[in-house]
């Protein structure tokens, strides 16, 4: 019988890369960039990463329509640095997914050309103020709900960046929420607006966690590769759960009349999601979705100028230490 | 945050400890904490608020531009940089549009000045009032503010009123950095692609025109600058031109000459219809609402 060759007898077979992945898995212990991994794992974390990288940076302008107009230079301040954090978990989130062997150009691109998508919640529109607030608390809260278990994410690059983002995710929530609680103490204008945008924004938060689990064919195969802790079901009953004395304290009402406390269950029941509404938002018709993907599109592509100007420069300049400082 | 397993926790609870995880509320060393507040002795208190204004509403003015930049920049790194800068301004003027209220007894808070004047009272200098162009024009007008700003602020740094002062020291370091992105900047595009070259040129060509006002003395300025109160801009002319005519040539962009300097226009509240428009929306919400508190 022939010998093998070292090299090759030494390299490890499909079977014994993929058991020794699914032993760190089992073992919670983290895959990094350089580690083998299955194509499906890497691809759903590509998809996922740059979802929420997506998510951050459209997320910037249902808010940020309000920074020209914020009624006070302290709330004109605070926004002003959300919608700043929010530009910086984007960067961060891209960075990860770079990781992963993609680029940010690349994922802009899908992002603008409608391949990829981001968290349906900002195809909602902003109406007054309070919106600024109830964002902070509802869609940022839901957001933690959903990101403080990915810090215990497989994937070590993108489980980091949680743990930063969700420690800025949490400051902005008790900014919106200090925000309402002023206005609730404010005008009964100010009451009517809060209630008016809890109104609106209570039920598409309640969609952030995603489709029903018997729904959501993607979550086990998640789960079973650490990249997903807790079903969707779980998360939204979670959130519920935590909402409900929070909006007593804040003197509103969550617009569900099926919203009660079950002893037996040791959680709120409440009603049915709208799921119609969530796939017609979802596959673009929501009330923003257009504005959305093409303000992003307008700034890409108004800015290649610049970009240009600025890789032409630095291509004149290599060496001189004057060009590579970005 | 401390409970990783219910990030609500604390949140609606009187929770004494709240404060000192929440940016721009309590907690957070004041700006001007161990700062005099007295006011100057022998300095016209009304011509000192005046002055507060006109360096504050620089700020502001200069700062909605900016932020009217949001979800537009280029790339997100300058996303980032332009709200760092626009915070920055920001802060600039809170601080000066309080000490303003202080000054002149009225107890104007800053938003009292901010929202509750019309374009007719601003006393912002027009350069900082115009209207965004592509960010070849964010650049040039960042580069001549920011080298413009800097040199008074720099000068400030041992003028009569101690808040002023404190306001100016802070400032010059937020400054200097501004002044090396939009440095940085320019040197790309004047010598990135024929393009950038010649957005640069035609920025150059809007800018310019208006840089005269800078440097021309209000009666406030003069007085106060007589008593070390403030700064004459019209001593800061020869170093902000060599500045930025150093950054021009370093960019392989043409300088253009120096515009003669005018009366003083929007230190004296004269100002074009765009800063009406600006501030017709800036103070819509807080004007819809006069009894609110936010």
């Amino acid at each position: 019988m022939a010998m093998e060759p070292a090299a090759v007898r030494d390299r490890p077979t499909g079977q014994e890369l993929t058991a020794d992945f699914d032993a760190r898995i089992a073992a919670h212990q983290r895959i990094e960039p350089r580690d083998w991994m299955p194509e499906g794992y890497r691809s759903t974390l590509v998809r996922q990463i740059a979802q929420h990288a997506h998510s951050e940076i459209i997320g910037m302008q249902p808010e940020g329509d309000w920074l020209t107009r914020a009624p006070s230079l302290r709330r004109k301040a605070i926004l002003l640095a959300k919608v700043q954090d929010e530009a910086g978990h984007g960067l961060y989130l891209y960075a990860a997914a770079e990781t992963l062997g993609v680029d940010r150009a690349d994922l802009t691109q899908r992002l603008i050309e409608g391949r990829q998508k981001y968290s349906s919640i900002f195809n909602y529109p902003t109406l007054t103020f309070a919106d600024v607030g109830v964002i902070g608390w509802l869609v940022d809260g839901a957001a933690i709900c959903n990101q403080v278990p990915l810090c215990r994410s497989s994937f070590g690059p993108y489980a980091r960046a949680m743990v930063r983002v969700c420690k800025e995710e949490s400051f902005h929530q008790r900014q919106g929420y200090e925000l309402l609680l002023q206005m609730m103490a404010g005008t009964p204008a100010q009451r009517t607006m809060v209630q008016d945008a809890v109104d609106r924004w209570w039920w598409p938060s309640l969609m952030m966690f995603g489709p029903p689990d018997a729904d959501s064919p993607n979550t086990r195969q998640s789960m079973a590769w650490g990249i997903k802790r807790d079903t969707n079901d779980e998360l939204r009953q979670k959130f519920v759960d935590m909402s409900v004395p929070q909006a007593v304290a804040l003197g509103v009402t969550l617009p569900d009349p099926d919203l009660a406390w079950n002893a037996e269950r040791g959680h709120h029941d409440f009603g049915a999601v709208d799921w119609a509404e969530f796939k017609r938002v979802v596959s673009g018709g929501g009330q923003c979705n257009a504005e959305r993907v093409s303000r992003r599109r307008a700034a890409h592509e108004e800015g290649a100028w610049v970009r240009e100007a600025a890789a032409a420069y630095a291509a004149k300049h290599q060496g001189t230490g004057q060009g590579d400082d970005r | 945050m401390t409970n990783t397993d219910n990030p609500y926790g604390g949140l609606a609870e009187d929770d004494a400890h709240a404060g000192d995880q929440w940016a721009f509320g309590t907690g957070f060393t004041a700006a001007l904490a161990g700062v005099d507040t007295a006011l100057p002795v022998g300095i016209d208190q009304d011509d000192l608020a005046l002055y507060c204004q006109m360096l504050g509403d620089d700020a502001l003015v200069a700062a909605q531009r900016l932020i009217q930049w949001s979800t537009a920049a280029p790339e997100l790194e300058e996303e980032m940089a332009l709200a760092n800068i626009a915070l920055d301004l920001l802060g600039q003027a809170r601080l000066l549009l309080a000490r303003a209220g202080q000054v002149d007894g009225s107890g104007r808070d800053e938003d009292a000045f901010a929202y509750l004047r019309d374009a007719r009272e601003f006393r912002n200098v027009c350069l900082a009032e115009t209207p965004n162009g592509d960010f070849a024009h964010a650049v040039v007008r960042l580069l001549v503010l920011s080298a413009w700003r800097l040199a008074l602020f720099t000068r400030l740094a041992d003028t009569a009123d101690p808040v002023l002062a404190a306001v100016a020291a802070k400032g010059s370091k937020e400054l200097a950095y501004h002044r090396e992105y939009a440095v940085r900047w320019t040197l790309r595009l004047g010598d990135g692609t024929p393009e950038s070259r010649d957005r640069m040129t035609a920025a150059l060509d809007q800018v310019w025109p208006l840089t005269g006002e800078l440097f021309a003395t209000h009666p406030v300025e003069a007085r106060l600058a007589d008593q070390g109160a403030a700064v004459d801009p019209a001593g800061v002319r020869a170093e902000v031109g060599e500045v930025v005519a150093r950054v021009l040539v370093a960019a392989t962009l043409e300088v253009p000459p120096a515009v003669p300097v005018p009366e003083p226009t929007g230190r004296a509240g004269l100002h074009g219809p765009e800063l009406a428009a600006m501030l017709h929306e800036m103070q819509s919400v807080a004007r819809a609402h006069p009894e609110a508190t936010w």
